[in-house]
């Protein structure tokens, strides 16, 4: 299969490959995929105080697409609050990767991810709030 | 050492030097039709087209009882396997469709054998798909039982491209030759290099091809028994009756002569050749296993090609691991690389798990591999493969001792 040269140079050099405390709770995790399937994708965020997205880590099995894919998603999620991350679109992951129509499910798996990590912050700031009550 | 280095000889090979001079004057001052018999540039290509036919037979043991002569005429020249393979399966069920309809052969058959059975199963036909064990072999036994008196052909492949795991077929071909019924093999990967002798075995068909034994792309051959019992097949070829009307078509001379030089290359050297092809293999297992955890072998440790070499990666993605290797030339049952996104249905059948088949590199090695190129890859996947599971997160999960078959995933 052909890809793009910014699909390779993603898949040789990905950013932000790691693992963030998913005990902190200002760290939202999205693991979603599943082995059998050929892909398994785990995204984490860090949100600071003022609700922005302060770092971004992410481990990946699964095909070159996939890696890039993720990778892709951890550099476009940093410094954007929460309800600009939630517009990421896989058509936008697609275009910038250039993604042969095959491999679309790997966009559509990173957005997965991102949404996963977004509510799983946000859940965990609910349980916080409702906590903090008397 | 010259990259990118080719470890896929399963899938092709690269022609031999001396198979190539032998082609050459067949295509310009050699280059009649071997079917013109009136005049000294058909003579000259028939000739060498007979000689061919027994170098073949030579070397997969089809000799004439009496004479003890290479038993020419029982080799068929074709484009290639898929259609030996075709001829061979639809051939013997047209012709033999009075006496039944059925066809017993098994789960992890190339497609050419495959698909063939399917086209057979929509014209009212009926095939029985073998399992195999978890090494991929073919339980005679389970030949045995599955015959029944409707039964007219059973085809199991001599060895397999994938696991390379080398099947009994003297111990399949006694049961069948005891019920009367035909015995196909797709000799294909097996030839030349593990034992393989259609009389010892009683294979009465044999799927044969040049690309694979260092000969040219385009040439094959399917061996049918002439005598004992005589294989009679209906042609899927129609025209001018080449092939004693078995496979009409102008015969590809170059090409076939090819193939002849390429056996008998086989026939002298391949003993010696099978060996080192062995130790390089079990060099490069090795390499990798003693450095990495987590490796799993697919296919038969003993009963398998010398060159052929199947590893499961586990939490490495098999596309991903070719991406990272790309200097190398190997092939995966990942489905993401193939056409289907299904993950390689002979892994599947051996009961492999679908991660683990996602996660499996064939590694074919072959006449020009290198010790030094077997060294290089074993280097380069250790640590491509440690690169990839820094970034897997199943691999971090299985280290923290997490049960991933536990775990409730979202499948997509």
């Amino acid at each position: 299969m052909s890809y793009s040269n910014k699909l390779i140079e993603h898949y040789e050099n990905p950013r932000n490959v790691g693992t963030l405390d998913k005990n902190d709770e200002s760290v939202g995790t999205g693991l979603v995929g599943a082995p059998a399937c050929g892909d398994v994708m785990r995204l984490q965020i860090k949100v600071g105080d003022d609700g922005t997205i302060t770092d971004a880590k992410f481990k990946t099995f699964g095909c070159g697409s996939a890696i890039a894919s993720s990778s892709l998603a951890t550099e476009w999620l940093k410094g954007k609050s929460l309800d600009e991350a939630e517009t990421i679109k896989n058509t936008q992951i697609v275009e910038e990767l250039n993604l042969p129509p095959v491999k679309i499910h790997c966009s559509v798996l990173a957005e997965d991810a991102i949404k996963s990590a977004i509510a799983d912050y946000r859940a965990k700031q609910a349980t916080k709030k409702a906590q903090a009550l008397p | 050492m010259k990259l990118p280095i080719y470890m896929d000889y399963h899938a092709t090979t690269p022609m031999d030097p001396r198979v190539l001079s032998t082609m050459l004057p067949y295509f310009t001052e050699k280059f009649g039709n071997a079917a013109s018999r009136s005049h000294a540039f058909g003579w000259t290509a028939e000739e060498a087209v007979e000689s061919s036919r027994e170098e073949v037979a030579r070397l997969i043991g089809a000799i004439e009882e009496r004479s003890k002569e290479p038993d020419a005429k029982s080799i068929v020249f074709t484009s290639g396997a898929t259609e030996s393979d075709n001829l061979a399966i639809k051939g013997v069920a047209e012709f033999y469709k009075d006496k039944g309809n059925h066809i017993v052969t098994t789960k992890i058959e190339h497609k050419a054998i495959l698909d063939t059975c399917k086209r057979l199963e929509k014209d009212g036909y009926e095939v029985t798909y073998l399992d195999v064990d978890a090494k991929g072999l073919v339980d005679p036994a389970q030949v045995e039982r599955a015959i029944g008196p409707k039964t007219i052909l059973v085809s199991v492949m001599l060895a397999n491209n994938e696991i390379g795991t080398v099947q009994p077929i003297g111990e399949i071909g006694k049961i069948t030759r005891a019920k009367g019924v035909l015995l196909h093999t797709d000799a294909v990967q097996g030839l030349g290099k593990v034992d393989f002798d259609v009389n010892a075995m009683n294979v009465d068909l044999a799927s044969l091809t040049a690309h694979k034994i260092y000969g040219p792309k385009g040439v094959g051959a399917l061996y049918v028994r002439r005598s004992k019992p005589r294989v009679r097949l209906a042609a899927q070829m129609d025209g001018g009756g080449h092939e004693r009307g078995m496979r009409s078509g102008t015969l590809n001379v170059p090409g076939i002569v090819g193939f002849a030089k390429a056996c008998e290359i086989l026939r002298l050297e391949g003993k010696a050749e099978t060996e080192r092809l062995k130790s390089l293999r079990d060099r490069l297992h090795r390499s990798i296993t003693s450095r990495l955890d987590e490796v799993f072998l697919n296919g038969h440790a003993e009963r398998r090609l010398p060159g052929n070499l199947n590893l499961s990666f586990a939490f490495v993605e098999g596309e991903a691991m070719m991406m990272a290797i790309k200097d190398v030339a190997v092939s995966s049952g990942s489905a993401c690389t193939s056409a289907s996104l299904e993950p390689s249905y002979v892994l599947r059948a051996l009961g492999v798990g679908e991660e683990l088949a996602h996660s499996s590199i064939r590694f074919g090695l072959g006449r020009f591999t290198t010790e030094e190129e077997v060294d290089f890859v074993a280097d380069l996947v250790v640590s491509k493969v440690n690169k990839l599971r820094d970034m897997s997160p199943l691999y971090e999960m299985h280290k923290e001792g997490i049960d991933l078959a536990s775990v409730q995933w979202a499948a997509h």
